[in-house]
């Protein structure tokens, strides 16, 4: 099996497996409790708190856990709204964030707040002067994400943070796709509150955590007990916790030769398919672009009839077309890049780890050349394309 | 998600292609939603479907139902190729995903576009027969690549 859809989720590495085992089997008691079972939990989780601190540049007790990337992203809005609405009751966010902010955006319009999705150009970046444009006096928030979970284009988030600051907007950024692929450091960028989340870095699924800096009056999204200082309840995934640590302490560790070999791979993948196969379009900026991120658009051809035809060759990847998404429109993301709907219907997305190989993605290449061939031998759209060029010869 | 027959026509499409100067030719779909299925009738004096083939652009089951349909209206009279409904299309490939019972419906308009086409070119009326829906390219601009 040749497995790139490392955005999706990725694979827990064993030194995390590891380092969570004796959290479900020897030190499996309650945090909250007294007897030295529980104190041991309880460490645990500071010593975790402390690490991914350390990872963002934040202070230990600004890092709260939750449940991962979507509950961060839903806590971070919700609860800024309702903190700050005194002030205004308008948020800026984009056109590109992922569901999670997007339909909290939704639901918080239905409760009187007025969202403005900021567009993005070509190549998926927010325009900073449109985001200037957009602040107004009753502007209460920013959100806008570190780098697109699609395309894989990375924002200008010390800029955005910058612009923020300035104007004494919170800013929040849904760092998923980022946290442990690039550095982060949150007094550096202005970051007032970020999310992450666990297994898009190897890590476990189900964990994550939201950096909330300290002074922001944010209040808790689930109630109940007084666990991360009172502000999100619910008894700790003490295993998920030290895996979320494990998994970062590793990121840290690799992630500069991570990152060389994805870009080597990433370029060499971009590349051959650009060689190789005809009218076909990279989507996503070529350079500000995350280190493992390859996002084309195959014009004639549907993008789920591609995934099934990789999945018989053991190639997982994923689509932005309707087909994958459960609905009748295609990706959001591809359609805010400028793509028509066919566009944006043939994307094929491939998201690499540090352990492919060159060997895998010529494997990739080759049959992927035959099955879009394929695809379009069978396709009304490129017959129509065909006759139409050779008619004007 | 899809059944072993579904795959089977996705994988090894029947009548898959063009027929030149076909006796009835139909577009349905648009490429907004996905789908597009083309289907070319070739039909005899005696009005027996002698030949038929498509092309599509779309997911798995929208080539599967196209290549399904071809399978079943082939070598059928008209008055047969009526009664393929889109029903009769998904029981052949032992079922459909909910979410892809539209793609069935696709198939069952193709067929009927073609006889349609079929019928206008020879100026007959074939009954029950209604107008498709031709939603295909509509409100889209001129495309260049």
């Amino acid at each position: 099996m040749i497995y790139l859809d490392n955005a999706a989720t990725t694979k827990t590495a064993p030194e995390v497996v590891e380092a969570m085992l004796p959290y479900f089997t020897e030190n499996y008691g309650n945090p909250s409790t007294i007897y030295s079972l529980g104190s041991g939990a309880k460490k645990a989780v500071n010593q975790a708190r402390r690490t991914i601190a350390a990872a963002i540049g934040a202070k230990q007790e600004e890092i709260y856990f939750t449940a991962g990337g979507s509950e961060s992203d839903n806590w971070a809005l919700k609860c800024a709204a309702e903190a700050y609405e005194t002030k205004g009751k308008h948020i800026i966010t984009t056109k590109i964030e992922h569901h999670a902010i997007l339909h909290t955006c939704e639901y918080l319009e239905k409760k009187g707040f007025e969202v403005t999705y900021l567009g993005v150009d070509k190549d998926g970046l927010v325009d900073l002067e449109e985001l200037k444009a957009a602040i107004r006096p009753d502007t209460i928030l920013i959100s806008v994400m570190f780098a697109n979970n699609e395309i894989g284009t990375i924002e200008p988030i010390a800029e955005i943070g910058a612009i923020a600051r300035e104007h004494g907007i919170l800013f929040h950024t849904d760092a998923v796709q980022a946290f442990g692929q690039i550095p982060i450091n949150v007094d550096e960028l202005n970051v007032d509150m970020l999310s992450a989340s666990g297994h898009k870095l190897n890590g476990p699924k189900g964990v994550g955590f939201l950096y909330i800096r300290s002074g922001l009056k944010l209040r808790s999204l689930i109630h109940g007990g007084a666990q991360e200082r009172n502000r999100r309840a619910g008894t700790e995934n003490v295993p998920g916790i030290v895996g979320l640590e494990a998994a970062t302490t590793r990121a840290l560790r690799i992630m500069e030769e991570k990152t060389a070999k994805e870009t080597e791979l990433r370029n060499y993948l971009i590349e051959r398919i650009e060689k190789e196969i005809p009218y076909c379009r990279l989507n996503g900026h070529r350079t500000k672009r995350l280190p493992g991120n390859v996002n084309f658009s195959f014009l004639f051809i549907e993008g789920e009839s591609v995934l099934i035809m990789l999945d018989m060759k053991g190639i997982c990847a994923s689509s932005g077309s309707a087909c994958t998404s459960g609905s009748l429109d295609p990706s959001h993301v591809l359609l805010a890049i400028g793509l028509k709907h066919e566009e944006a219907h043939g994307s094929l997305r491939m998201t690499l780890s540090e352990e492919n190989t060159k060997e895998e993605l010529d494997f990739v290449v080759d049959n992927l050349k035959e099955i879009v061939q394929k695809l379009r031998n069978m396709s009304p759209l490129y017959e129509d394309f065909i006759k139409k060029n050779q008619s004007r010869k | 998600m899809y059944s072993e027959k579904v795959m089977d026509h996705f994988q090894n499409p029947r009548n898959v292609g063009e027929i030149e100067n076909a006796s009835g030719v139909g577009t349905v779909g648009n490429a907004k939603c996905g789908d597009i299925m083309r289907m070319f009738l070739d039909i005899d004096e005696n009005g027996i479907i002698r030949d038929v083939k498509f092309k599509t652009f779309g997911c798995g089951a929208a080539v599967a139902t196209s290549s399904m349909a071809t399978e079943l209206v082939k070598g059928k009279t008209i008055r047969e190729a009526m009664q393929v409904t889109n029903k009769a299309v998904m029981e052949a490939l032992d079922g459909l995903p909910p979410v892809k019972v539209h793609c069935s419906l696709l198939a069952e308009e193709a067929i009927h576009a073609a006889l349609w086409d079929y019928a206008e070119k020879n100026h007959i009326v074939i009954e029950g027969l209604k107008k498709p829906k031709s939603d295909i390219h509509e409100g889209e601009e001129e495309e260049e690549y």
